[in-house]
């Protein structure tokens, strides 16, 4: 099978349209409104250091919460039946085939001054609660939205531990306890893994939950790079340095990951 | 035993209620006869109706639709000859066009869509339908290479050896061997393709321009300017079509594996 031939249309589109742009994204954030070779949009950004931490923070509080939530959850699916896991994690991916910007919106509404959620707590005599444009709701949107990407990579492993390995655990005197603690989380790491990733990436990154949920009350770097390229501060030469910023975020969120991961589990956790 | 399997389930309709409260109440008021988004001023169709006068919307709806087959065609093509050729090269060559190929699913959506825009402007392309599906196929290629290459790795090569040396041209060998092995990979990657492309806002809003918005973007547009209940009968539309989708996707696999397993084959998904 000599066919390496096949791949290259791909590789040329690829240098095309992923290499070519970020190369771009690298010349214009090394260079100023001139053109010529500064760092000022690295110094520029320097000043957006608060913003940086704080996007950082909230997305750490989000993938926290995610992990806290969908642990149990994916755990107590991954030991249903077959036809109730079928089920289960239907319900888990449906949400996910509604825009996200359909599934903030639909929080919107629910967290307004008047709306329902505070009627509710009317009810009781309670409230109203200032709860849309406050920094608690965007971190509420991104474990909302981004909750099945945690939920699904960690079923996907857990599914895969066998019933008999917890038994045997068990049957050799292991505390229920202890049975979690060496063999179902030991087991289970690579899935932790990837869902931390897979929410933590798209967190740290968004402006359309924080533009939405947060008002004006939560700036984000997302929020700040798209201010360069779409909004009323257009630099993109800040606008590509932050993006480069941005990608050093993630980049060592993955390192720090990867630490805890074997190479060879990694691959086909994505889907 | 019973306490706990009590409590396990009632964890999880906990969390699938946190999850479908927000989309129920938002179907729900689809059909309130008022704007507020609050009060119940009884049942109506009319949000439905001024939908399906809004032009903006139906138009968004079409370049959605005709980004989404166009961009899914297209990256299965490519990407399936990629994933053969990936295959056949030596193994570190392999494992580098590999992490290459996880490169644009891993870098976040709000680069790849500026870093997109800075090079259409600067070539002078227009944004428009032509960028969408350019932006499309590329984020889609990953997706499909990815779902191909495990099939790929699953077939037993010397079948394909085989027709060769019983007289197939290499091309033969591939349609009528090869691709049936990869068959359900390539359905995969392309279902994804579309899925991704449907649901994408990120890369697109900094890749549409002002006339041509796909319909999260649309959406999106609309959220900020004034908020209708239109978007609320948008969405329940939208949900209630996924829903009968997987539905029926998802019948037809159960069934599949059924009929799998009373003949003793193997069930690829």
């Amino acid at each position: 099978m000599k066919s390496k031939i096949t791949a290259s249309p791909y590789i040329l589109w690829m240098a095309l349209f992923i290499i070519v742009p970020m190369g771009l994204v690298a010349y214009f954030a090394f260079t100023d409104l001139k053109g010529n070779f500064s760092t000022v949009n690295f110094q520029q950004s320097v000043g957006f250091a608060p913003v940086i931490f704080n996007s950082i923070w909230l997305a750490i509080i989000a993938t926290a919460i995610c992990l806290i939530i969908a642990y149990p959850l994916a755990y107590h699916i991954s030991r249903s039946t077959g036809s109730r896991q079928r089920t289960f994690i239907m319900l888990v991916m449906l949400p996910m085939w509604m825009s996200f910007i359909l599934r903030t919106y639909a929080w919107m509404t629910l967290l307004e001054n008047n709306g329902l959620i505070n009627q509710f707590f009317g009810l009781f005599g309670l409230g109203p609660f200032e709860m849309i444009n406050t920094t608690g709701a965007v971190v509420l949107g991104m474990v909302y939205n981004y909750l099945p990407f945690m939920i699904l990579p960690l079923y996907s492993v857990m599914t895969k531990i066998d019933n008999s390995l917890i038994d045997a655990a068990g049957d050799l005197g292991c505390t229920p306890a202890a049975v979690m603690r060496d063999v179902i989380i030991p087991l289970s790491l690579p899935g932790v893994n990837t869902g931390i990733t897979m929410v933590f990436v798209p967190s740290v990154s968004t402006f359309v939950i924080s533009k939405l949920l947060g008002g004006g009350s939560t700036m984000l770097i997302g929020d700040l790079i798209e201010m360069q390229f779409l909004g009323n501060a257009y630099n993109p030469h800040l606008g590509s340095a932050l993006s480069l910023v941005l990608m050093v975020i993630i980049l060592i969120c993955m390192a720090l990951t990867n630490m805890f991961d074997d190479a060879e589990s990694k691959e086909g956790m994505l889907i | 035993m019973k306490m706990k399997n009590w409590l396990s389930r009632g964890y999880i309709a906990l969390v699938m209620f946190f999850l479908y409260a927000p989309i129920l109440v938002m179907i729900a008021f689809s059909f309130n006869d008022s704007k507020s988004r609050s009060h119940w001023a009884g049942f109506s169709w009319r949000w439905y109706e001024k939908l399906l006068g809004n032009d903006m919307a139906l138009k968004a709806l079409s370049i959605t639709l005709i980004v989404a087959a166009v961009s899914a065609v297209v990256a299965t093509l490519l990407g399936t000859a990629a994933a053969i050729g990936i295959y056949s090269m030596r193994a570190r060559s392999r494992a580098a066009m590999m992490n290459f190929t996880y490169l644009p699913v891993v870098n976040p959506e709000i680069v790849m869509g500026v870093s997109l825009m800075l090079l259409f402007v600067l070539c002078g392309v227009d944004l428009g339908l032509l960028t969408l599906i350019i932006a499309h196929i590329t984020f889609n290629l990953p997706y499909v290479i990815l779902s191909v290459m495990p099939k790929l790795r699953q077939m037993d090569h010397h079948i394909y050896e085989a027709a060769l040396d019983l007289g197939c041209t290499p091309f033969q060998g591939f349609i009528k061997v090869m691709l049936p092995e990869i068959m359900p990979g390539v359905m995969t990657g392309f279902l994804m393709a579309i899925t991704f492309s449907l649901d994408d806002f990120n890369i697109s809003y900094f890749v549409s321009g002002d006339r041509w918005q796909t319909l999260p973007v649309y959406i999106y547009s609309m959220t900020r300017r004034r908020i209708s209940p239109e978007v609320n009968a948008l969405s329940t539309i939208i949900f209630i079509v996924v829903l009968v989708v997987l539905i029926i996707v998802n019948i037809n696999d159960a069934r599949r594996e059924k009929e799998l397993k009373k003949r003793g084959g193997r069930f690829y998904d």
